[in-house]
């Protein structure tokens, strides 16, 4: 640390007690959304109040944010090639036995918090990150995942949930509707269809990102 | 027809084709170029279908998902956001014209989706009514922007791209924490309601703190410009061109909107400040530019210095708000084009004599005849001559300022003007001379000049539609919320 | 002070030792770990008062704003390594080298 670093803590430790007083000085009950969410809850097509902010109320900032994952991908696989992220040594017996009993539970756990999203913690993301997380692991124990997909069908996968979502959109522009808005009889099942969809795109992509530039984006030009 | 324009909702389409466009141009790389330019060429008249919305029914205004703020998210459009856009979806064209000349066939596969997907994050942007949603589109832009630096993988570029990321980074988190103490204290995340609801409080002020430290850092002002000049220098002239022009703006425009709804009851001293920081921009900016060797430096130093005049017109907006603002609005619009102009003219430049040392500049007029005529146009807006857009910019900014008195804001304009003077006539200068090695020339596409000519005269252009200008501005009167205008 | 004002203070805290970090120190994946300390601070502000005087159900905006922003902290910490691990390539060690800092 330089010494002109030193002089940054005095600064700080202001900057530290100011948030400190502008947070105290907050009003001591929430004046926040929990009673319109509350209100418009059963027209939203779920139960779990998040899940519905997430998806229905506040659906676009999703949408967003999915091509914001989609975007550090393609960051990532525009760098060029680098080192790659793992040996490729064959696993022991003990990685590879647990691998094989973690990644089917890993698996049937993220299918279970996507479908429990409705009216339980839990939705797109949860899930997404546990099949990351699975595929993860199948790369640090010999690195199968490289032959799992082509090329074309690895990037439909990483877009198919920001494909659907935006299908979602359109279809409702089309409809007459705002856009996202969502039919009340069918929000449910149009958000669990995004949500599927999602879930596959967000694990592939938290996979494709652990992976760095990996040999099935180079052979492509 | 009527109803049918009236019928489409602009807005959604303006944010949701450059999105699908950018999704197949990733999954089938072969089309990119066809879809980009297709794309880019849909967005203006998407932009003027907006335009003619907004002319005949006033500000428009799209509740996604049918609920409406607080609730949901609001898109919202008056004659400043109407203007951005269409600044945006004229620079675009451009760049991407010249793009398609410059980028070999395996990184134009990397380069479109990542401009579309940036395409899009900045019509968001332009288009939204809702802070947290605001702070998405920040991140997207700034994730595009860094990948698209770093594009070409040359070292000097990746160490820029890296800077740029922290600094990016940071800027976002501090705006978050703005918002999120506005959350908590007002109880929503939408502007029009925040307008209403906002007192002068201490989460207010650490708000109004954080979220302009933020900004100012993403906009690159003075002090918190390190990381600019070789984040832009280095990145590929296309990617340059879009960082100097477009995403700075991107910022600033929601610094502008917060300032102008929001916070405008608790500015005073913070106005002073911002314009204190400004003037110190303009200074150090242009006599940093006037030191380089480098054209694609000296360019990126003009950023600097011309976002600094951007900052000029905050103290000034107190006494005469309509005008001072309209100079921001005219300067940073010309700006946009001027500095794409700059940026693609020196990028033909480099691609001409493999190398951008403005004194060793080899008989570049004789040769290259419509770059330099494109780099002379584009310097008359940045220096502020008539007739350009930047010299109607620097107009209103300096009648502002003499009718209040503040000699010391026209001082700044004065000898900015004389600086930016020098560097461009610096450039200029050289590219009459012969070099003492000449070089051999490579060919530089048509399109590749003709881009930087078109978006150029666009500069000048602007110079002559005042009167229209000024009058798609007021639309919605952008300028009167929250007691600024006057 | 309330439960709820405590953790915000201490994201307050996250959120300055962060900022610090990310000032001070030279080393690269100090800083992105420095960044992402300041947005778990953030997080933690927004989601601890959510809940405050003794509303039962907490306010789920907020939540939905934080998984949100977890999703891009991620992806921004994503890109952020790789573009590390390149600059440690071309330069040699991962740092940011002539101007460093700030």
């Amino acid at each position: 640390m330089k010494w002109t670093h030193w002089l940054l803590l005095p600064l700080l430790l202001a900057l530290a007690a100011g948030l400190g007083y502008a947070v105290l000085s907050l009003p001591d009950r929430a004046q926040g959304l929990q009673s319109a969410v509350a209100a418009q809850l059963d027209q939203s097509g779920v139960t779990n109040p998040v899940t519905a902010v997430l998806l229905n109320f506040r659906g676009y900032d999703t949408l967003l944010e999915m091509v914001v994952l989609l975007l550090a991908l393609l960051g990532v696989w525009s760098l060029g090639a680098s080192a790659p992220a793992c040996s490729q040594s064959t696993p022991g017996p003990v990685l590879d036995t647990l691998m094989r009993l973690l990644v089917p539970v890993l698996v049937v756990v993220a299918g279970y918090l996507l479908w429990a999203g409705a009216h339980a913690p839990g939705g797109a993301f949860q899930a997404g990150a546990l099949l990351g997380a699975a595929g993860v692991l199948l790369n640090l124990t010999g690195g199968r995942l490289r032959h799992g997909l082509g090329r074309v069908a690895l990037r439909v996968a990483l877009v198919a949930g920001t494909v659907a979502f935006m299908a979602v959109a359109l279809l409702t522009l089309l409809g007459g509707r705002a856009l996202l808005e969502y039919p009340p009889a069918h929000a449910g099942i149009l958000i669990l269809l995004i949500e599927a969809a999602a879930t596959v795109s967000i694990g592939v992509t938290l996979a494709a990102l652990f992976l760095g530039n990996d040999a099935t984006s180079e052979r492509e030009q | 027809m009527e109803a049918l324009l009236s019928a489409i909702p602009w807005g959604p389409v303006l944010i949701l084709l450059p999105l699908a466009a950018g999704i197949v141009c990733f999954v089938f790389p072969s089309t990119a170029k066809t879809v980009g330019l297709l794309t880019v060429t849909l967005v203006p008249l998407a932009v003027a279908g907006l335009g003619w919305r907004l002319l005949a029914h006033g500000v428009y205004h799209h509740a996604i998902g049918g609920w409406g703020a607080p609730l949901g998210i609001d898109l919202q459009a008056d004659g400043l956001s109407l203007l951005m856009l269409a600044m945006t979806a004229v620079v675009g064209f451009g760049v991407s014209l010249y793009a398609t000349g410059y980028f070999k066939a395996e990184k134009s596969g990397r380069f479109w989706p990542l401009w579309l997907f940036l395409l899009a994050a900045l019509n968001a942007l332009f288009l939204s009514g809702d802070l947290f949603n605001l702070y998405v589109t920040l991140e997207m832009i700034g994730l595009a922007a860094v990948a698209m630096t770093a594009l070409e993988g040359a070292r000097g570029a990746l160490v820029g791209a890296m800077r740029y990321l922290l600094a990016t980074l940071v800027g976002s988190l501090a705006y978050l924490l703005g918002v999120a103490l506005l959350y908590h204290g007002y109880g929503t995340v939408d502007l029009g309601l925040l307008a209403a609801r906002v007192t002068p409080s201490p989460a207010a002020w650490a708000a109004l703190g954080l979220m302009s430290a933020g900004l100012i850092l993403k906009t690159a002002l003075f002090p918190l410009h390190f990381w600019l000049p070789r984040a832009h220098a280095s990145a590929p002239a296309p990617v340059s061109a879009l960082l100097s022009a477009l995403v700075v703006k991107g910022s600033f425009y929601i610094l502008l909107r917060l300032w102008l709804e929001i916070f405008s009851p608790m500015s005073g001293g913070v106005a002073g400040l911002l314009g204190l920081l400004g003037g110190a921009a303009v200074l150090w900016g242009s006599s940093q530019a006037l030191r380089q060797t480098r054209v694609k430096l000296l360019v990126a130093y003009s950023t600097v210095a011309q976002v600094g005049y951007l900052f000029l017109a905050f103290p000034l907006a107190a006494g005469m708000g309509l005008t001072a603002w309209s100079a921001v609005v005219y300067l940073a619009v010309s700006h946009a084009l001027a500095k794409a102009a700059m940026f693609l003219a020196a990028g033909n430049l480099m691609r001409f004599g493999g190398h951008d040392r403005i004194v060793d500049l080899d008989r570049v007029v004789q040769r290259l005849p419509l770059t330099a005529g494109a780099f002379a146009l584009a310097g008359v807006s940045i220096m502020g001559l008539p007739p350009s857009g930047g010299f109607n910019g620097k107009w209103l900014l300096l009648q502002a300022a003499v009718t209040q008195g503040r000699w010391d804001i026209v001082g700044v304009v004065v000898i900015g003007g004389l600086l930016a003077a020098g560097y461009i006539f610096k450039v200029l200068g050289h590219t009459f001379t012969q070099a003492d090695v000449p070089h051999e020339p490579i060919a530089v596409p048509a399109r590749m000049q003709w881009a930087a000519v078109l978006l150029a005269g666009g500069a000048i252009l602007l110079g002559f539609l005042a009167p229209p200008f000024l009058a798609l501005l007021a639309v919605g009167n952008p300028f009167a919320a929250g007691g600024a205008g006057s | 002070m309330s439960i709820a004002s405590l953790y915000a203070l201490v994201g307050v805290g996250l959120f300055c030792i962060g900022l610090h970090a990310v000032i001070a120190y030279d080393h690269l994946l100090r800083k992105i770990l420095a960044i992402n300390v300041m947005g778990s601070g953030v997080f933690l502000i927004l989601i601890a008062l959510a809940r405050r005087g003794g509303i039962v159900a907490p306010d789920p905006v907020p939540h939905a704003m934080v998984i949100t922003g977890i999703v891009v902290a991620v992806s921004a910490t994503a890109l952020a390594l790789g573009l590390m691990l390149k600059v440690a390539a071309a330069t040699g060690r991962a740092e940011l080298g002539d101007e460093g800092g700030d």
